[in-house]
């Protein structure tokens, strides 16, 4: 691969309580190569979702660079931020954050109408990405009215949609039991393998990331305290023989 | 975002709190219909002050007087002080221009001409059988019908212009008869002056006085009867190319035809070598008050002294345009604390949509988007609350008109609409009330724009 689609460098953040200043993330610096599956690991208050909110462009570092395909999102202005997020760049909460007054389908369709893409192609569009995540008979649903796993897998068919190069996932299974965790980062894996795609994943589940992803990468108060890539062959086996298994029919409709 | 996709946002977006965002937008709708409403009564009454006016006759005519030797008096007075500047330059007295038969028909012949005619009145002896009075007689042109001032009459207009009938002034019909209604198909005899132009007549002064008497006239007594058909309370002769003051008035062409002696017709043969008619004044009737002020100056620089009373009409406009000014802020308070209702709302759906607007902004909207959504909601709630508002106003008009003419019939006088929303203004109070949507969602758009998404998200 090369050089790292995405890197940080030095980068630290810096928030303002009352009187005194909390440092969330501390000169932390990390290079994320393209088509690759990263886990953010690391206690509740190591500083992993605020890099990942600095990394996908939500927030901005008090000091450091961040590049990402050459560009310091540190130095772009609001507006190509908001492009950045729109275009390269896709986020997964924990909660799924799915409007709730609006269904599946609305849902999925909200980024192809903020990058303003063409009436005709939206729906084409829509389908594809809830068929990529095996969602295309709930689409007129609300989300009230679909389960934890398939609100979440309709959260990633909305990231999906505008085709981005990297997916930032924050505690994507954290509310789901483990069987629909396990269906949400076999979907992830998938779209990294099949699709090319960059995942960078925030879990406190070390089993599920060293399961799945390539890499862990492990922050404790604000710090990076280890950065080691995984066995190729414990993950792609694990991950393979699941995937195999439980996800081949909407692999093929993919 | 596009536009479309805006909208149809914007409108599920108010859809979903439905109460609140309904009892927001009939807040707006209440102001606008109430800045409707006292608009609508400035414009109907404006509206049937001009018409009134203008079948008064007053402001769709030109008075036309012959222009003489250093005479700034009487009617010519209002016109020629426009032209004071040219006197001045030229101090020299001007020729008589006299209105004769060939003037009126250049006058008839000018653009949005519809009549001219002369001032006819006399001096009448009037008779009904026992009963003499020395009276005013007017000749009323056949446009006259249309003046208004015939419209709450006794009896009918004259059947034709031709016709030899006449018509009383109700306090002359009184001083004829103490009733009144009796005098209708009754005849009334008139004895006046005949100006008398005959070639044996200028024989007879030649021979008389040795010398050329060409222009000369002679006056003799004639006696003639009318059927009396009408009976009228007001007093039509103002305007009509007379200021008041006749009792008796007879049909214009009827009354030419007497070729009565009038008070200027010395002036007028002194200047006059051929001895031709002329008339003292021409009232030159226009299609509409707007045409006044060109037919005024076409004839003035025909070398006519002409004046209107277009002055008087806009003074009228003017004032008009305060009343219209004080109903329309009058109005516009109703709207003022509409806006502040609309600002409220935002301002809840701000605190109420905080996740979802840090959501959008993770999706990528721009600060511009949030703001364009917020905008489109004030604004939506706007054009509903003004469309509402403009058919409430028109409503609240139309009940006024109602009482109004309720109350005037019970008092025997004709209905009048006294409000009216022309097209105009149901159109800008659509645009005035998403203006100041617009303006009430300023706030909450900045604030909900500013939001950063990061602590959006974080909200519960």
């Amino acid at each position: 691969m090369d050089g790292p689609l995405l890197s940080a460098q030095s980068v630290t953040r810096e928030y303002r309580l009352g009187g005194s200043t909390v440092c969330a993330v501390s000169d932390v610096s990390l290079s994320v190569a393209g088509g690759e599956f990263v886990a953010l690991l690391g206690s509740s208050g190591s500083g992993k979702s605020t890099l990942l909110n600095l990394l996908a462009g939500l927030d901005r570092p008090t000091s450091g660079a961040i590049f990402v395909q050459g560009r310091n999102l540190a130095q772009l202005s609001p507006i190509e931020l908001a492009r950045y997020r729109r275009q390269t760049a896709a986020m997964v909460f924990q909660s799924f954050n799915l409007l709730p007054r609006m269904t599946l389908e609305e849902n999925v369709e909200l980024p192809l109408r903020l990058e303003e893409v063409d009436r005709h192609e939206r729906s084409a569009r829509v389908t594809e990405a809830l068929e990529r995540v095996g969602l295309a008979q709930r689409r007129h649903h609300r989300p009230s009215e679909l389960s934890g796993g398939e609100q979440q897998r309709g959260a990633i068919a909305r990231a999906l949609v505008n085709r981005p190069r990297v997916l930032f996932a924050d505690e994507p299974t954290g509310n789901l039991d483990s069987k629909n965790g396990d269906h949400i980062l076999e979907l992830l894996h998938e779209l990294q393998s099949v699709l090319r795609m960059t995942i960078v994943m925030v879990t406190h589940e070390r089993p599920l990331a060293e399961r799945y992803a390539q890499r862990l990468v492990i922050l404790s108060d604000g710090k990076l305290i280890s950065d080691q890539p995984l066995s190729p062959s414990a993950t792609r086996g694990a991950a393979a023989s699941v995937t195999a298994s439980e996800r081949a029919p909407s692999g093929a409709s993919a | 975002m596009k536009a479309r996709d805006l909208a149809e946002l914007a409108l599920r977006n108010l859809r979903e709190a439905l109460l609140r965002n309904a009892l927001t937008t009939l807040g707006v709708a209440v102001g606008v219909a109430s800045l409707v409403a006292m608009l609508s009564l400035g414009v109907g009454l404006q509206n049937l002050a001009s018409q009134r006016l203008t079948r008064s006759g007053l402001f769709d005519a030109v008075f036309v007087t012959a222009r003489s030797f250093g005479d700034r008096g009487g009617l010519s007075r209002e016109g020629s002080s426009r032209d004071n500047s040219d006197s001045r330059q030229n101090p020299e007295p001007q020729e008589l221009k006299l209105l004769d038969e060939d003037t009126r028909q250049a006058f008839a012949r000018l653009p949005n001409v519809t009549e001219v005619y002369p001032q006819i009145r006399f001096v009448a002896d009037a008779r009904y059988g026992e009963t003499k009075r020395q009276t005013m007689v007017l000749a009323l042109p056949d446009s006259s019908r249309r003046s208004g001032a015939f419209d709450a009459m006794k009896g009918t207009f004259f059947s034709s212009s031709a016709a030899q009938e006449a018509i009383l002034q109700m306090d002359f019909a009184k001083e004829l008869n103490p009733q009144p209604e009796s005098l209708i198909g009754k005849e009334l005899t008139l004895r006046y002056m005949e100006r008398s132009t005959s070639a044996s007549d200028a024989e007879l002064m030649n021979a008389l006085t040795g010398s050329d008497n060409s222009g000369a006239i002679s006056v003799l007594p004639r006696i003639k009867k009318f059927r009396i058909i009408g009976i009228t309370d007001s007093d039509p002769s103002a305007g009509l190319g007379g200021f008041g003051g006749a009792r008796v008035f007879l049909p214009l062409q009827v009354a030419e035809g007497l070729h009565v002696a009038q008070p200027g017709d010395f002036r007028t043969m002194l200047a006059s070598e051929s001895g031709k008619p002329s008339y003292m004044a021409l009232t030159v009737r226009t299609k509409s008050p707007n045409d006044v002020p060109k037919v005024e100056d076409a004839i003035k620089k025909m070398g006519y002294s002409a004046f209107s009373l277009m002055d008087a009409a806009r003074s009228l406009r003017l004032v008009f345009a305060v009343f219209d000014l004080f109903l329309g802020l009058f109005g516009s308070l109703a709207l003022t604390v509409a806006s502040l209702g609309i600002i409220n709302t935002l301002v809840m759906a701000i605190l109420e949509r905080r996740r979802e607007i840090g959501i959008l902004k993770a999706l990528g909207a721009s600060d511009k988007d949030v703001k364009s959504l917020f905008f489109a909601e004030a604004a939506a709630m706007g054009f509903f609350g003004g469309i509402l508002g403009v058919t409430f106003g028109w409503l609240i008009g139309q009940a006024l008109t109602l009482g109004a003419s309720l109350y005037l019939r019970s008092r025997d006088l004709p209905g009048v609409s006294v409000s009216h929303v022309p097209w105009w203004l149901g159109l800008s109070a659509v645009a005035f009330a998403v203006v100041v949507s617009l303006a009430a969602g300023l706030y909450p758009a900045a604030r909900a724009a500013k939001l950063n998404p990061v602590e959006a998200l974080r909200y519960e």
